[in-house]
């Protein structure tokens, strides 16, 4: 047990939840093992391993447009998905407990729609949706879209955060009794006004009836991941839970301190929002062997092409002609436009290409590193390695240390990769006590410890509503775990 | 069956010389049913309209059935009796989930009959509609269709917020120029809309995905295409973010009224692969069809198979006075006769049989039936008409196929963009 947990403070209790391994180069799609990412049956069998282990739910990221690299659909890794919406309401009728939660960006849809969407999901899987709230703004994705790429990147979180709000009115405009259905006397709605809404803001400025009646969950349960000052900001205010990317204990520890440091001001309560960092893993029989396992994932995520693919995002340049074998370039990035690397959510890490480029040839002249070797150790560290033993104690210690109130796990195979955490780290979490061994509710909510939110007690007056928070959640989140 | 659904190839009940053809059936799914008062019914689950145990319900008896597929209708606000606007009406149903949704939910559930449902190409994107029926194709292995809307109503547009729409009564204002001008363009942008989503289905040719070990490379991005679609409401660059679907491309699907424009048949001729359309009698069928081959021709598409459904709303009873009663009583329940769109046929499954046998010859390939009460007319066409169209040798007695396009005697079309060298 980890020294932080001092005696007389009970143990968290883990939320875990699965990351169908997708667009990324963390799937290793050469292993003899990797499947479809695609065809259905990977994703029921996926969801079905996560619901055997009893996770907290199942998450699926987005992007809406093929990434590219230097004017050309980038090839190297794994590319193409599902729609969001469509897949997990189908998973739906194959689990009866997993939490369903998307990645749905604000820039390019429209409330109405997407309010429709969630609430049409809690429906058919009897109160399991979530929705994780991006924001991409750039014109490059936007040439998919009516919309375009109009937004400006520093109005991405207020159109995020109006569309949130606006979400809210149009779920809470449903309060949950309105359906009558009286066969004798013909009266199937209380309530002709049922659904009524007004949204006057930045961003939107729409009025009618929401035609779904309030789901079981009232509304989906709200992820944020981003990692700004607003998207923390954002996060405390209305989310209830953080997809966060902090998986080592001292970041995870700094971001947990800072965010649920923020919720006080929101009037918000520290179990009121969840901090679930994405986390990869690696198991072995023994330590050793896990380790030597994890070299040859990293190996194989990280082949000289895509070594060279990943400096060119920095460098902002073509570096075709350097030897993935071979020591860093010595010219520097390119400063311009970058135009090198489309489609990627991580931009943040190369706003200073100069000093990233500086620091790395440091690092790789100091430990000898080639350029693959730089991108392996730099980019390509799996979260827990060991025994299943050694996994488990990891994670719980982390949990305990108030690092993270669980993961998003991430495997590296498609879709069978989950297999043996659930067969083997499961069962030593829940020996340990510190995860359910069965579910105690049934909807999403109820899994993450969330209070269900009110719906609004009367018909909201027809007046214009500019951008108040969404009502933050009044009941108390259960002390049931 | 009949693969080339062109008048003289889709005779279903020919003369005695020729073996009848084929007919195809749908059934098109609306809450409680398609009449009113449907919901009062006592066979009506009012309370269960939004559960997804009812869809399931619905879809398995229409597979049981082995009806070609079920539409599932959807909109973008309250159901409402008048054209353009709510009507504030609380003795009807009001209220319903997504349909790709459902269609979603159910799939994984079924295993033969064909999923169509209702988008509003007038405020979605086709990109985000695209991938969810490519999807709705992947989590059905192949069975996914698509009927493409358009939305006139005022209340719709405020919902989004991004067009004004003008106000109409009923159906004689559909002849005032701006209604005209709207409605044109209305099907237009959704003819686009229909263009630009089935161009995402080919922008990945099938074997784009190649998982070369040797030269590392996931997929041979010579497969992918942009579309670059340019339309007057709206772009799309592509490609889409889903590989193509396992039928190519979904069935296309759209309901035309012949009307003051030509619009709602040229969107049929321009993209889609099935029409309904809503004949009086088998004259007018002849004319409905003939109309729509000839904007089929117009777009190029002459030699392309598109099938043509008739839409009928149906009230089934063993006893022709029985079915005629159940009708009066909804109706009273309603307080009004209910009018339709389609032709409302009371009586019979043999009955039944012989009108559609009628229409077909006029060069109809299949019929949407819309059951007045879900609860009962459904398995009145799935356990009494079927049967009836059986015996008289013009349905299936097995499906024969396990995608949608299968069934409908549709060709897996390879992709536009694939190098036929
Ligand atoms: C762990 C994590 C996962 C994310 N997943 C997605 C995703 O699936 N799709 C997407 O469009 N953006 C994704 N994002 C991007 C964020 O939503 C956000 O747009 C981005 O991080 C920039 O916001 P920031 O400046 O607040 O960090 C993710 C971010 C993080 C930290």
């Amino acid at each position: 047990m980890s020294k932080s947990t001092s005696p007389d403070k009970p143990l968290k209790q883990i939320h875990l939840a699965a990351h169908f391994p997708g667009v990324n180069n963390t799937t290793v799609w050469s292993d003899p093992e990797a499947g479809s990412h695609i065809e259905f049956s990977s994703f029921a069998h996926f969801a079905r391993t996560a619901e055997r282990a009893k996770f907290d739910f199942l998450f699926l990221a987005e992007g809406l447009r093929l990434r590219e690299q230097g004017g050309q659909i980038y090839d190297l890794d794994v590319v193409g998905r599902p729609d969001t919406f469509a897949v997990l309401t189908a998973l739906a009728a194959v689990t009866e407990h997993l939490g369903l939660t998307g990645t749905i960006n604000s820039t390019f849809n429209e409330p109405y729609e997407v309010a429709r969407q969630f609430a049409s999901l809690d429906h058919l899987s009897d109160g399991r949706a979530a929705w994780n709230v991006v924001t991409s703004w750039d014109a490059f994705t936007g040439e998919n879209f009516r919309r375009g790429g109009f937004l400006p990147q520093e109005e991405r979180y207020s159109r995020a955060k109006e569309f949130l709000t606006t979400a809210h009115e149009l779920f809470d405009s449903w309060r949950g009794d309105e359906i009558l259905a009286d066969q004798e006397t013909g009266t199937f709605l209380n309530d002709a006004k049922v659904g009524a809404f007004v949204h006057q803001g930045r961003h939107f400025d729409i009025q009618g009836q929401f035609n779904v009646p309030r789901s079981p969950q009232g509304r989906p349960v709200i992820f944020q991941a981003g990692d700004s000052e607003e998207g923390r900001e954002f996060a405390a205010e209305g989310a209830d839970a953080i997809f966060s990317r902090y998986s080592t204990l001292e970041e995870g520890q700094a971001f947990y301190t800072d965010v649920k440091g923020r919720l006080a001001r929101h009037g918000r309560t520290h179990d009121q929002l969840l901090i679930l960092p994405a986390a990869t893993f690696v198991l072995g029989d023994t330590d050793a062997e896990a380790e030597e396992l994890s070299r040859e994932v990293r190996r194989k995520q990280v082949s000289g092409a895509t070594a060279i693919k990943h400096l060119e995002f920095v460098w902002n340049r073509d570096l075709s002609a350097y030897d993935p074998e071979g020591p860093l370039p010595d010219i520097d990035p390119d400063l311009g436009e970058h135009t090198v690397a489309r489609g990627r959510a991580q931009v943040r890490m190369y706003r200073d290409p100069l000093a990233t480029a500086r620091e790395w040839r440091e690092l790789a002249a100091a430990n000898k590193w080639s350029i693959r070797d730089l991108v392996i150790e730099t980019g390509n560290r799996q979260s827990f390695v060991g025994s299943p033993a050694t996994v488990a104690e990891a994670i719980n210690s982390f949990v305990q240390a108030d690092a993270s109130d669980g993961f998003i796990l991430v495997p590296h195979i498609t879709p069978g990769g989950l297999d043996a955490f659930a067969d083997t780290v499961v069962p030593l979490l829940q020996e340990r006590g510190v995860f359910r061994t069965e579910y105690e509710g049934t909807t999403l909510r109820d899994h993450l410890g969330l209070a269900h939110p009110d719906a609004t007690p009367s018909i909201p007056e027809p007046v214009s509503v500019p951008t108040p928070d969404p009502a933050p959640t009044s009941v108390p989140a259960s002390a049931g775990r | 069956m009949s693969s080339s659904p062109s008048p003289s190839s889709a005779l279903p009940f020919s003369a005695d010389s020729a073996p009848p053809a084929a007919l195809h059936l749908a059934v098109a799914l609306d809450g409680a049913g398609w009449h009113p008062a449907a919901w009062r019914e006592p066979v009506a689950r009012p309370g269960e309209l939004f559960t997804a145990r009812y869809w399931a319900d619905l879809v398995t008896e229409a597979e049981r059935g082995l009806l070609d597929f079920v539409t599932i209708e959807d909109g973008l606000g309250l159901q409402s009796s008048h054209f353009t606007e709510p009507d504030g009406r609380t003795d009807q149903v009001r209220g319903r989930l997504d349909a790709v949704l459902i269609a979603a939910r159910v799939a994984p559930l079924t295993s033969h009959i064909g999923l169509v449902p209702t988008v509003v190409a007038t405020h979605t994107e086709p990109f985000h509609i695209s991938k969810a029926i490519a999807t709705l194709d992947y989590v059905s292995t192949g069975r996914a269709g698509v009927r493409v809307q358009v939305s006139a109503r005022r209340n719709e547009a405020a919902h989004f917020g991004r067009r004004t729409l003008p106000a109409f009564e009923d159906v004689e204002d559909l002849g005032r120029p701006e209604v005209r001008e709207l409605t044109a363009d209305l099907f237009d942008e959704a003819a686009d809309y229909a263009e630009a989503v089935r161009r995402l289905w080919d922008s990945w040719e099938d074997d784009a995905e190649i998982r070369d070990v040797a030269t590392g490379r996931f997929i041979d991005r010579d497969k992918l295409h942009y579309i670059d679609f340019e339309g007057k409401h709206f772009s799309v660059k592509g490609p889409s973010i889903t590989p193509r679907p396992p039928q190519g491309r979904p069935l296309v699907s759209a309901l035309a009224h012949e009307g003051p424009t030509d619009a709602p048949f040229r969107l049929l001729g321009r993209s889609a692969d099935l029409g309904y359309v809503t004949p009086r009698d088998a004259g007018h069928a002849h004319a409905i069809v003939t109309a729509v081959r000839a904007e089929q021709d117009a777009a190029g598409r002459g030699d392309e198979p598109l099938h043509l459904f008739g839409d009928l709303v149906v009230f089934l009873d063993d006893a022709p006075a029985a079915a005629a009663a159940r009708r009066e009583r909804l109706d009273s329940l309603a307080g009004q006769p209910y009018t339709s769109d389609a032709r409302i046929f009371t009586g019979t499954p043999a009955q039944l049989a012989d009108l559609l046998a009628e229409l077909a010859q006029a060069g109809l390939t299949g019929f949407r039936l819309r059951p007045a009460v879900v609860g009962h007319d459904l398995p009145a066409i799935t356990r009494g008409l079927v049967p009836e169209l059986q015996r008289r040798g013009v349905f299936r007695r097995a499906y024969e196929a396990d995608t949608l396009r299968g069934l409908l005697g549709l060709a897996r079309p390879a992709s536009r963009y694939a190098a036929t060298a």
